[in-house]
């Protein structure tokens, strides 16, 4: 039985209380004591540089040539915190409860409480690493918002708020390097954990560049590994993200929770032909000062996609924004699940603006407008004319969002500060990961998961911003203290050796995988099983789900398993550089997820947050939650094989929120 | 549209290397250049043939993953992008591209296209950071206002995305702008100013011990740098190199 060891108390005092009881290591035992962590994004690196800083030995694995390319570079808009330095009435209260009701009320309340507690010490100490977020005229701190609430609690560094908080951490990384506590293993991927006497003691890694299979031996292994949208072969995710380290996780007998919870995020440059390798986000910023819109009129729709209507000619009256008409409270800044379904609809009933019919308006007209005017009051401008105000509004838009233009119009071709840009909605994020209790510890002891690679925080959708808030808080200020706690039983343990049995058979078994590939007559490219994997997914366990189609999905993706396992050519060899290996190994876990996922979103009759199933809407098509019989965590066990996974249930108890049907109407 | 791509192939670090030659047709100009490049790999894959291996990863122009040398220049033809980022619509029909690895004595080639730029993560390691513990108990992020031009100042350094363009492209393959960038990413802002004399030795030190060549002016660095980072960066990192080594510290 899962127990989530949530402490007890007040909620606001559970942390604090936590802290203050578990154990300690001192620094003489900690220098014998070792901790691998795998993946080095936000969490994967703020954690190791926080372990290494404490006194542990640390060796941090990336697949990447650098610690510093992981895909929360890749982050755009910000990171949220309760600082309330907007005076808009922002709590770490409101920050808990607007994440709970974010995400459809499917999350364990004391860990988001945790989250929204230690926010605002994200944001400290980011800034004393030298971390150049954006700063008013006064020179303090500049906030945004975001979908979902309604105060500006984001924090941002223009479109690249990753990428900085990334390089904050990476150095935190390099000063703990440079120090030797932490060793780093760049261009190596884990291919197994180790499980020893029902510990996990180490993994089995391959250097990437030799083909070397490794093995490493510690008292305790975190997972910070990323998200497993590429399962749907077409995501924002980076090209190398990858399920495979979670999956092996599962594997072992930590238990995969929620995996259908999907983030389908709403503003994503639309797919242009078949030859697409990834997609790429605009981000959610954007929805502050744009207005998303279709024509009102089918007609209109038909010859805009024909190219004969340019949508700058078509008039006010004859669009609709539809977000504001459906949801006038939150307007353009309904969460991602919303608005991502909003745009569905509206295309599936014939009113999408490109050529595939898969596509809705971002207009920024308006809001050059808007800023135009203001400037022009600032600089005391008397009737500017209409060109004056739209150039003052466009140097606005420029400094505030230029970078993300800039990127729309590399990729397009399209001019975004001339006519609206065209979105839709595309995989970015995935909110299921491997279960893990209060200390963030799966079902395997030892073995600890964090950032978007666990289920804990974000329930059944997440809200913007969140994810690199979590990802540092788990790495910086969770992490530090839990796994102390659980490596305070090992101070007498000694280094762990790799001589074990249950090492050398987890690296037969990698390195029997890897020669079955090899060896393997097949004629087929890795990628061509991935791309059709990817569409049985987007197909059936994408934005809206069935009964039905969730069925056939299982059956076509053990069939293609079964096909891929015949049928796929990897070539070169082993013992070289030779990505095509490195691709057949993530895809065939990404074809045993797939499956695993549709189980999940067969078994959760409800719609809640992304997990849209079909049966159950309102008569306005909003999502139809079940809280009688799902207000659970759904955490499954390997058995084998992804339709016979077990099911155990974390019941979901809520004492300090009430729960309702979400509106943001 | 048809083109022919001459492709640097070199099995491994002691391997010479040669220059191929590969036809591919029916490119859109829709595509990036790495899909480009993934049609002519599956290809080759089906024929049984060793594809081109080449370093990518985010595909939208943040993470410095991707680096190709295409016609004599880093990231290819365009300004202030990415090779993932360059759509073949740059290109026309009947084109001959020539596609190399980053060459530099500092960056040696692991395989075909991809090679080891680990030695700029040694020369962070040597003094690129900000020493303060991760514990969160520093002050109040708003404690200390930071004028908005240096804060954006800042930031415009701080968007170097490590990828090795300057490098590549420089005929000393000196790592100037890379290094000046992060140095002056911290010596913009308060917080890095109690290092800020070490840091520019330690990271010019370091510099040097990995082999990058140096610098004399010629500013292709900020002619191919796809994010646009200024030689002024140099010049800072220079007077700060001065500073420091007068003091002696």
């Amino acid at each position: 039985m899962l127990n989530s060891k949530v402490p007890q108390g007040p909620l606001a005092e559970k942390w604090t209380n936590h802290k203050n009881s578990i154990r300690l290591v001192n620094p003489a035992n900690k220098r014998s004591i070792d901790v691998i962590v795998v993946g080095t994004g936000l969490a994967g690196s703020s954690a190791a540089a926080s372990l290494a800083e404490m006194g542990y030995n640390v060796k941090a694995f990336c697949f990447q040539d650098s610690p510093r390319r992981a895909h929360s570079i890749a982050a755009q808009g910000g990171i949220n915190a309760a600082k309330n330095y907007q005076n808009d009435g922002d709590s770490t209260y409101r920050l808990f409860y607007d994440t709970v009701k974010g995400g459809d009320y499917r999350s364990r309340e004391a860990n988001v409480y945790r989250l929204a507690e230690v926010s605002a010490n994200i944001i400290d100490q980011c800034v004393a690493q030298g971390v150049p977020f954006a700063r008013d005229y006064g020179g303090l701190l500049d906030n945004r918002s975001f979908g979902g609430v309604q105060v500006s609690r984001t924090f941002y560094a223009k479109g690249q708020t990753g990428q900085q908080l990334l390089l904050g951490a990476c150095s935190a990384l390099s000063r703990q390097i440079s120090k030797g506590k932490v060793k780093l293993y760049n261009r190596h991927e884990m291919m197994d954990v180790v499980v020893v006497d029902g510990k996990c003691r180490g993994i089995i890694a391959r250097n990437l560049v030799t083909g070397e299979v490794e093995r490493h031996g510690a008292h305790a292994v975190i997972l910070a590994s990323g998200g497993y949208g590429n399962v749907f072969f077409l995501s924002t995710n980076a090209m190398g993200s990858n399920v495979s380290a979670a999956w092996k996780a599962h594997k072992k007998g930590a238990h995969f929770a929620n995996p259908s919870f999907t983030q389908i995020h709403p503003t994503c440059i639309p797919v242009s032909g078949s030859h697409q390798s990834k997609l790429t986000l605009m981000s959610e910023s954007l929805r502050n000062d744009g207005r998303i819109w279709v024509p009102r009129k089918k007609e209109d729709a038909q010859a805009v996609r024909e190219g004969k209507l340019r949508p700058v000619d078509i008039r006010e009256e004859d669009r609709d924004y539809y977000l504001e008409r459906r949801y006038p409270a939150f307007g353009n800044l309904v969460p991602r699940d919303v608005a991502s379904r909003a745009a569905k609809e509206r295309c599936d009933a014939g009113f999408g603006v490109n050529e595939t019919g898969e596509a809705v308006f971002l207009d920024y007209a308006s809001a050059i407008e808007r800023y135009g005017k203001t400037e022009a009051n600032i600089r005391g401008l008397e009737n500017p004319s209409a060109s004056e105000i739209k150039a003052l509004g466009t140097e606005v838009v420029k400094a505030k969002y230029g970078n993300l233009f800039d990127m729309y119009k590399q990729i397009t071709a399209d001019n975004p500060y001339e006519t609206p840009m065209k979105i839709y909605p595309a995989v970015h994020y995935t909110m299921g990961g491997l279960w893990v209790d209060y200390n963030l510890m799966t079902a395997v002891p030892g073995l600890y998961a964090a950032g978007e690679a666990n289920f804990s925080d974000h329930g059944a959708n997440r809200l913007g911003a969140s994810a690199l808030m979590q990802g540092l808080a788990d790495g910086y200020f969770v992490l530090p203290y839990t796994v102390g706690d659980y490596l305070a039983d090992d101070i007498r343990t000694g280094p762990i050796s790799t001589d074990h049995p249950a090492f050398e058979a987890a690296e037969k078994e990698v390195t029997e995988r890897i020669q079955h590939f090899l060896n393997n007559p097949g004629d087929t490219p890795v990628d061509d099983f991935h791309r059709k994997l990817g569409r049985i997914m987007w197909n059936n366990c994408g934005m809206a789900r069935n009964a039905d189609g969730l069925k056939q999905a299982i059956a076509d993706i053990r069939a293609l398993r079964e096909e891929f396992w015949k049928k796929v050519r990897v070539p070169g060899t082993a013992t070289q550089y030779n990505p095509e290996l490195d691709k057949a190994g993530r895809v065939a876990d990404f074809l045993e997820l797939g499956e695993l996922m549709c189980v999940d979103a067969l078994a959760r009759e409800e719609s809640c947050g992304g997990h849209f199933r079909e049966e159950h809407q309102t008569a306005e098509g909003e999502a139809l939650r079940n809280d009688a019989d799902f207000t659970f965590v759904s955490a499954w066990e390997y058995t084998g094989d992804p339709s016979e996974a077990k099911l155990e249930k974390e019941e979901l108890v809520y004492e300090n929120i009430e729960l309702k049907q979400r509106s943001y109407k | 549209m048809n083109l022919t791509l001459k492709v640097w192939r070199q099995n491994g670090p002691e391997d010479k290397g040669r220059m191929e030659t590969y036809p591919v047709s029916d490119i859109s100009e829709h595509m990036s250049f790495l899909e480009m490049m993934d049609v002519l790999n599956d290809q080759l894959v089906r024929d049984g043939k060793d594809p081109i291996a080449f370093d990518h990863d985010c595909r939208e122009g943040i993470c410095g993953m991707c680096s190709m040398f295409i016609n004599g220049e880093a990231h290819g033809p365009g300004r202030g992008v990415t090779t993932c980022q360059l759509h073949m619509r740059s290109f026309k029909d009947g084109d001959t591209i020539y596609i190399e690895p980053w060459r530099a004595q500092a960056f040696p080639v692991i395989k075909d296209l991809v090679v080891d730029r680990s030695a700029f993560d040694r020369v962070i390691q040597a003094g690129g950071y900000v020493s303060v513990n991760t514990s969160g108990n520093t002050i109040d992020a708003n404690t200390i206002p930071i004028p908005k031009a240096d804060a954006d100042e800042a930031f415009n350094a701080a968007t170097c995305i490590g990828c090795g363009a300057c490098v590549a492209t420089c005929k000393n393959a000196s790592a100037m702008l890379f290094v000046s960038a992060k140095v002056s990413q911290l010596a913009l802002l308060p917080q890095g100013q109690p290092e800020r004399e070490l840091r520019v030795k330690r990271m010019v030190e370091q510099m040097d011990k990995e082999g990058f060549g140096n610098c004399t002016n010629t500013g292709a660095c900020e002619v191919e740098c796809p994010k646009g980072i200024s030689l002024t960066n140099i010049a800072r990192m220079n007077r700060d190199y001065l500073t420091a080594s007068l003091k002696g510290e």
